[in-house]
């Protein structure tokens, strides 16, 4: 008996080790609205997350200015990217290039 | 060339049909104009970007017209809803008239062409047609406009073109 509370501990540790492991890095959240990112740049630890919520009745895209990322925000939803690569990250939206931002992306 | 002078010509063209003169004698568009004029301009494009999904092959192009088909409808739903709040019928004039004639004259010069032909000539068509609706949003449209619900509309619609503009001009360039 004493042996199974045992294991149910472990397991219950291994659990609240893994779920703070899977929330390591922060969340940063740039809101698309009035055809625009907001704010246009942000920096971020390398390991964190950018989540782009569009509150636009259209639809958007992230896409890297550089190739590589591009990602369709539609209207109402939001997409998070993990930024893994330290560096200047710059993107706009492929169906309004009038609209672009910038992520900043710091080494630990 | 010649594509380059219809453009221009259309271009020319709307700014004349949308002075205040042409388009009510002596006096500005009134609201229920001014819907009807922005509502016919997007419903012409999404013809037009129609029109390039059955013709193109081409990824640029074919996904360019499906983001005007899209996003073209999603502001003329939102006109519609706003008209019937406001309980405005929109009025069919001498501006949304003149622009459904110069579509029409377009599209059938469009559908004679096909291939890379007809790909360039969509895409500049598409650069000159958002430059000469957004001039008309800027200088006339938006001014005129009395209802604050209505104006709001016109200025984010005038920000989602100039978008539009800008993604035309990039699309027209990569066929040079």
């Amino acid at each position: 008996m004493r042996k199974v509370q045992r294991l149910a501990a472990v397991a219950i540790l291994l659990k609240l080790v893994c779920g703070s492991a899977a929330l390591a890095g922060e969340v940063v959240e740039v809101k698309i609205s009035d055809l625009a990112f907001t704010p246009s740049s942000v920096t971020v630890q390398k390991g964190d997350r950018v989540k782009w919520l569009n509150d636009d009745f259209i639809d958007h895209t992230v896409t890297g200015n550089t190739g590589g990322v591009d990602e369709a925000v539609a209207a109402g939803k939001t997409i998070e990217i993990a930024m893994t690569k330290p560096g200047s990250f710059s993107y706009y939206c492929r169906i309004h290039p009038n609209m672009t931002g910038t992520v900043l992306v710091l080494d630990k | 060339m010649l594509s380059f002078r219809k453009s221009a010509a259309i271009a020319l063209v709307l700014p004349m049909l949308l002075m205040p003169g042409l388009v009510r004698a002596a006096d500005k568009p009134s609201d229920a104009q001014i819907a009807h004029i922005a509502y016919t301009a997007g419903d012409l494009d999404i013809k037009a970007a129609k029109l390039a999904l059955e013709k193109s092959k081409d990824e640029s192009v074919r996904s360019f017209a499906s983001d005007m088909v899209r996003d073209h409808q999603a502001v003329n739903d939102k006109a519609l809803a706003l008209v019937k709040k406001l309980n405005v019928t929109p009025e069919d004039n001498e501006t949304s008239k003149g622009l459904a004639k110069q579509a029409q004259d377009k599209s059938a010069e469009l559908a004679k062409l096909s291939g890379a032909a007809f790909d360039k000539a969509y895409a500049e068509n598409e650069v000159a047609y958002h430059k000469t609706v957004n001039g008309a949003l800027q200088s006339t449209l938006i001014p005129s406009a009395q209802n604050p619900e209505l104006k709001s509309l016109l200025e984010t619609g005038l920000k989602i073109f100039q978008g539009h503009e800008q993604h035309a001009e990039k699309v027209a360039a990569a066929m040079k």
